[in-house]
């Protein structure tokens, strides 16, 4: 079975990888690239751990083929160091408990940040409904959500008073 | 490549699971993306053509213009999570044929057709008829689902969808879909089922009567659960009434 070569930007980088034929994002980046923040939980789409960035959406690595990434830009929560949003959403979480050990948080943070983007209006029942994508089995949500919403109405608040974002 | 055996991949959100479950082993995977406007959505006269490789976020964040549009995008959001319709196409799902998907027990109401592309050249297959079975569809092996072509409708068009799952984006127990558009006979749909779509061309008497009706519907597709009756009961009773059953 062929090797496929491909060439995608990682976190900002242009690379050029040779994939298993039938390896997935996920592994890819865990394996060759070494970007172990990309968690893998259950490999079929259900937990989110492994969710990162492509083309400027969050998707799951898991179920997104190696070889479908040819020319792709992919944002790995390492990625996101430097990101504002992230940096606000880090303090909230660890300000609300929403972690504990952690294995979920990298997808949590990805999905987080889209809601905060997308939909600075939602209420508590729109963001649970939309991080019902992302399991967690230590913090029972409560953290996450609380998180998130304060995010969203400092980021209200904020641009009430017309602040830079 | 299709026609040489390579299995045709979209979103891979259902293929990916299956890939990694090892439960399908294809040689040659081709990916559709790369086909020119395999995705967007184009307006015609009364029609409207979704490209199959459109995804569900699209959707669900209004790229299909109109009454029809809004029917879809409330479709949309209940599917899966976000990071999945971000990738997740309609074409995929429909292809797919997962009895218990949402887009195949909802296009059928809508009317129109599904758009293949083959060797033979180009058919359209009417999409009340699509699925013919349990992950099977009217496409032949050699065959694409290129496009989706449904009728726009109306604005005074109503109509009722009701899913039953216990968790935000689980795959439906029962899923019923009722339109009743101005002109034409309302028309249902039934899934989720452990069978195809059950597509019900005139519903005038399940709107006229929903509780007796459904009951008889039910009743008509053979031993089943206790659970799944009652559940495919209430879908279509509360479909009926959002469309605007007594
Ligand atoms: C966690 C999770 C939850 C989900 N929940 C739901 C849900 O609640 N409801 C729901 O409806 N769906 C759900 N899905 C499935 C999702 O909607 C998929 O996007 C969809 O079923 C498949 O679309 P795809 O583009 O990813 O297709 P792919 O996975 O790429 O392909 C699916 C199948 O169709 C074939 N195929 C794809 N495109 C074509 C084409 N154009 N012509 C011919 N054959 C083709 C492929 O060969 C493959 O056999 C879920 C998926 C995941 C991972
Ligand atoms: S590992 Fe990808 S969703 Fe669970
Ligand atoms: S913090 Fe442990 S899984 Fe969420």
């Amino acid at each position: 079975m062929k090797r496929i070569a491909i060439a995608l930007t990682v976190n900002g980088k242009a690379v050029e990888v040779v994939a298993e034929p039938r390896e997935h994002l996920a592994d890819l980046l865990r394996g060759t690239l070494m970007l172990t923040g990309t968690h893998i939980g259950c490999e079929h789409g259900v937990c989110g751990a492994c969710t990162v960035e492509i083309d400027g959406v969050p998707q799951r690595s898991c179920i997104v083929h190696a070889g479908s990434c040819d020319g792709a830009s992919v944002r790995t929560i390492e990625g996101f160091a430097d990101d504002a949003v992230v940096a606000a959403l880090r303090e909230s979480f660890s300000r609300e408990h929403a972690l504990q050990c952690g294995y979920c948080t990298p997808g949590m943070l990805v999905v987080a940040r889209d809601i905060v983007l997308r939909l600075p209006d939602a209420d508590e029942a729109r963001v649970r409904e939309e991080l019902a994508g992302n399991l967690c089995r230590c913090t029972g949500y409560r953290g996450i959500v609380r998180a998130v919403l304060g995010v969203l109405a400092d980021r209200r608040a904020g641009s009430s008073r017309a602040e830079p974002r | 490549m299709v026609a040489g055996g390579a299995r045709p991949g979209a979103g891979t959100q259902s293929l990916g699971p299956l890939l990694n479950l090892r439960l399908a082993q294809p040689e040659t995977i081709a990916d559709l993306r790369h086909l020119p406007d395999y995705a967007g959505v184009t307006r015609a006269g009364d029609v409207v053509r979704i490209g199959a490789g459109t995804t569900h976020a699209a959707i669900e964040d209004g790229a299909v213009p109109g009454r029809v549009g809004e029917i879809m995008a409330t479709v949309a959001r209940r599917i899966a999570y976000r990071p999945v319709r971000n990738r997740g196409t309609i074409g995929g799902s429909l292809a797919h044929a997962d009895p218990a998907a949402d887009w195949i027990g909802v296009l059928p109401v809508l009317g129109g057709s599904a758009v293949a592309i083959g060797p033979r050249g180009e058919r359209r297959i009417p999409l009340a008829g699509f699925v013919t079975g349990i992950f099977e569809t009217a496409l032949a092996p050699d065959e694409l689902l290129r496009a989706i072509e449904v009728p726009v409708l109306p604005a005074e068009a109503r109509w009722g969808h009701w899913k039953f799952c216990r968790k935000v984006g689980e795959f439906s127990k029962a899923t019923a879909c009722v339109l009743a558009a101005p002109g034409t006979p309302p028309r249902a749909v039934l899934a989720a089922l452990d069978r195809p779509p059950l597509v019900i061309e005139d519903a005038g008497a399940l709107l006229a009567d929903p509780a007796d009706e459904a009951a008889r519907i039910v009743a008509g597709l053979g031993e089943m659960a206790p659970w799944r009756s009652a559940l495919a009961q209430a879908a279509l009773r509360h479909a009926a009434t959002a469309a605007g059953a007594p």
